[in-house]
């Protein structure tokens, strides 16, 4: 217990951290990623991979820390979930592989072709990752059958169902505002121009696929409105998620960029919280049996490990954040091209 | 092909190609760490055009190595269930120490270190260099020291029982200093300024014999021959302490390692030789009781053999074990050799006349890869039958849900994916080498990057 919470709920509350970092730090990346054949001059394509150039790396690491993170603090739900989900993981991590490497490759030529071929692998790996990751997070709301070692006893291709599509969906349109509002931040001229349009149309694309999975989750995933029955002060989370939202067309329309890619950002915090409450203390869900659940409890490290790893997340944080934001510092302003960049 | 079969040849896979780039990140980034530190002290422009040439192929080998990182990361959970619930409590803690310590401030820094030449100062510059190196040599320590706990497990005890036993930490320290940890750490981060010291050699002596960047390349081969010879005579030192840790601590290991089957005799070591493990005979090239001198100081003391182990509790495939641990000793000799003659004729100020030598340098940068891979192979081939030594066999490790068909298919994905990038990177590779080091004003203008474009058909 530290300030009247457990270590484990501490420790939930970090990895919830760390995933939030993840998605809207590289949430604008794989937006970026997603636009990059909607511009279609060389010049504008450019600029738009050096907008994320120095930072799309340091920002990856915040998946590897996450990962290490729910490893280290719920080796249970670690081997049941990443196991379960094989199939998407294995995904994940080549088109990760293809998304780092098209970045890296694209600039080493000057052949059309050797471009334009970077440049699809770079946007399809980028959209097949934002969805992804939409994917596993559907399926960790929706929950599956887990017998009484929390191995996953359905059948391997069972995390393709509607609810993981309309899920990874949502991620990928919102992911597509943030990083259209970041490019916004970077660029000037008619890329910029063009991307004051595009950001606008990524906003319906948004509003459209969350109400359709909003609804969804409140008809068919009713075990995920409980917390807000029994605790009904906890509607102050969605309340604020909604204004969140609702505030960044509005922030758009005034070209105010700058505000509306941080209400982006908040918004992926916001509905990250709602994820958590609605989980908490479940991590996930036996849909066979209840008492098969993986909580927060059952599948946490020791106290002492937990203890040890807070004292290191403690110190290492504000370090990560310190050198984060000396980046970001470094290569603040408009993108200028030069002889170092991709 | 088993499951079983299968998640080890993936995870062996994936693991061993991704390992040809951190080591040269190391190592490279020491070099590159001197070269930047030289130009901070002399303010010659020679040592600021080989650190900005160097950063380009940095930038490419820490770009694959990052990419092809995280796959090992997320196996643990995939493949190998069973070991993420045991070890997790353990490992984990060295796992989120890496990525809030390590990789945080490797790649904090590496936008810094590719993209800042013209936007920071050169003492900026050299620190975010530094940071990198640094960076990349504390992700050493935490993933060295995870794995040397499945070698030689301390600081923790078991709870559970059957499928539900897991290890849980007692006392971090213990866990971190575990017997083998620091002298595994020292192993593997100079078998890492090794590799990426003989790359460095390799592209200055091609450049050298073919009389191109000479005064450049010769102080560049001049560092980086520093480097590789003060390491290869260290790794000797470094070596034997592992030796004498996996005698002590492992010994069914080290018996493979030297194929040594009956107990009750002193143990030989060979140069050159071969394992028959039916016949339970090693036959080949060697020194009799030399590996009792070397453990006992004495060539007739009896060493633990295979003999003593029953069958299930000891490596099952001694002759590979044998032969990686042997081609690693035989190659680490050489450099040694190598290096040493290079520093002769340095020292006498002929080296650069020595054409042959630097002909012999120009092939050399596979030696140390090849010692790296084989070095590892031959430690986790050796722990066989255990994952976690004594503790947890590797047959039990695995994801209980995850059927063949599945590895099959991420198998079968990383294989044509590695390929298809490992070509790539040696393209890459090669056509920064021919392009070599640019003599640099300041900054190029904008204008003159545009008009590449334009003359490229855009």
């Amino acid at each position: 217990m530290f300030l009247g919470i457990d270590y484990p709920t501490w420790w939930f509350l970090v990895v919830g951290g760390l995933f939030s970092g993840y998605a809207i730090l590289d949430g604008f990346d794989l937006g970026a990623g997603a636009w990059h054949l909607f511009f279609r001059k060389e010049e504008s394509r450019r600029i738009a991979l050096n907008a994320i150039g120095p930072v799309w790396d340091g920002n990856e690491v915040w998946l590897v820390i996450g990962g290490g993170a729910l490893f280290a603090g719920f080796p249970v739900l670690y081997a049941s979930l990443l196991s379960a989900m094989y199939i998407p993981f294995m995904l994940f991590l080549v088109f990760l592989i293809f998304r780092a490497v098209s970045i890296e490759f694209r600039s080493k030529e000057p052949m059309l072709w050797w471009r334009r071929m970077w440049d699809w692998s770079y946007s399809i790996a980028s959209v097949v990752l934002a969805v992804l990751l939409g994917v596993v997070l559907g399926n960790v709301l929706q929950g599956m059958p887990l017998d009484d070692d929390y191995n996953h006893v359905g059948h391997w291709l069972r995390f393709l169902n509607p609810y993981a599509f309309l899920t990874g969906l949502t991620t990928l349109s919102l992911f597509m505002v943030h990083g259209a509002l970041y490019l916004l931040l970077k660029t000037e001229g008619r890329l910029y121009a063009r991307l004051s349009v595009l950001v606008k149309q990524a906003m319906i694309f948004f509003l459209v696929t969350f109400g359709f999975t909003t609804l969804y989750t409140l008809i068919y995933i009713p075990h995920l409105s409980d917390q807000f029955k029994e605790t009904p002060a906890l509607f102050a989370l969605p309340v604020l998620a909604f204004l969140s939202i609702a505030n960044i067309p509005r922030l758009i329309s005034r070209h105010r960029y700058l505000g509306a890619f941080l209400f982006s950002a908040l918004t992926m915090s916001l509905l990250l919280m709602l994820v958590a409450v609605e989980l908490y203390p479940v991590l996930l869900l036996s849909t066979s049996n209840p008492d098969h659940s993986i909580t927060i409890y059952n599948a946490a490290a020791s106290t002492r490990s937990l203890g040890i790893m807070l004292t290191i997340a403690a110190i290492g944080t504000p370090l990560v954040l310190g050198y984060t934001a000396f980046v970001f510092w470094t290569f603040r302003g408009k993108v200028k091209v030069d002889e170092n960049s991709y | 092909m088993s499951v079983e079969i299968l998640s080890r040849v993936q995870f062996a896979f994936t693991v061993s190609f991704h390992y040809i780039y951190p080591p040269l990140s190391i190592g490279l980034g020491l070099v590159m760490v001197m070269m930047e530190g030289m130009y901070l002290r002399t303010r010659n422009p020679l040592y600021e055009q080989m650190a900005r040439f160097w950063t380009k192929i940095f930038a490419l080998i820490f770009g694959i190595g990052v990419a092809t990182g995280i796959v090992m990361e997320f196996e643990f959970g995939t493949n190998w269930a069973v070991y993420s619930r045991y070890v997790g409590d353990i490992f984990g803690s060295a796992l989120a120490a890496e990525g809030i310590f390590a990789f945080a401030l490797e790649s904090g820094f590496l936008g810094i270190l590719l993209f800042g030449w013209n936007r920071v100062k050169p003492v900026t510059h050299f620190i975010a260099t530094l940071g990198v190196w640094l960076g990349s040599m504390f992700s050493a320590v935490w993933i060295v020291v995870a794995n040397s706990w499945q070698q030689t497990p301390a600081g923790y005890h078991i709870v559970g029982e059957g499928m539900d036993a897991r290890a849980e930490i007692t006392d971090f320290w213990a866990m971190v200093f575990n017997p083998s940890s620091i002298d595994r750490l020292l192993h593997v981060w100079i078998g890492a300024f090794i590799a990426g010291s003989f790359l460095v050699l390799s592209v200055h002596a091609w450049y050298l014999l073919h009389n191109r960047h000479v005064e450049l390349s010769r102080k560049a081969f001049g560092i980086a021959l520093g480097v590789a010879l003060a390491a290869s005579c260290a790794q000797l030192l470094t070596g034997h302490r592992s030796a004498e840790v996996v005698a002590h601590h492992q010994p069914a290991k080290l018996a493979a390692m030297e194929g040594h089957f009956d107990s009750a005799a002193a143990a030989d070591m060979y140069v050159l030789g071969w394992v028959d493990k039916e016949a339970q005979k090693t036959s080949g090239l060697k020194v009799p009781g030399g590996l009792s001198f070397l453990l006992h100081q004495d060539f007739e003391a009896p060493v633990k053999g295979l003999n003593a182990f029953p069958e299930d509790e000891r490596p099952g495939a001694v002759n590979a074990v044998f032969q990686f641990y042997h081609l690693m000793v035989a190659i680490g000799m050489a450099l040694i050799g190598l290096t040493l003659l290079a520093g002769w004729y340095w020292l006498r100020g002929r080296l650069f006349e020595q054409r042959w030598l630097l002909w012999l340098f120009v092939p050399g940068v596979l030696l140390p890869q090849l010692a790296n891979q084989a070095g590892w192979f031959a430690a986790e081939m050796g722990r066989q039958p255990w994952v976690v030594y004594g503790l947890l066999r590797t047959s039990d490790a695995l994801s209980k849900t995850v059927t063949a068909e599945q590895v099959w298919f991420s198998l079968i994905l990383f294989a044509l994916i590695y390929l298809l990038l490992f070509l790539l990177f040696l393209y890459l590779l090669n056509k920064k080498i021919q392009h070599g080091p640019d003599a640099y004003g300041s900054t190029e203008p904008l204008e003159g990057a545009g008009k590449r474009f334009r003359e490229a058909g855009h």
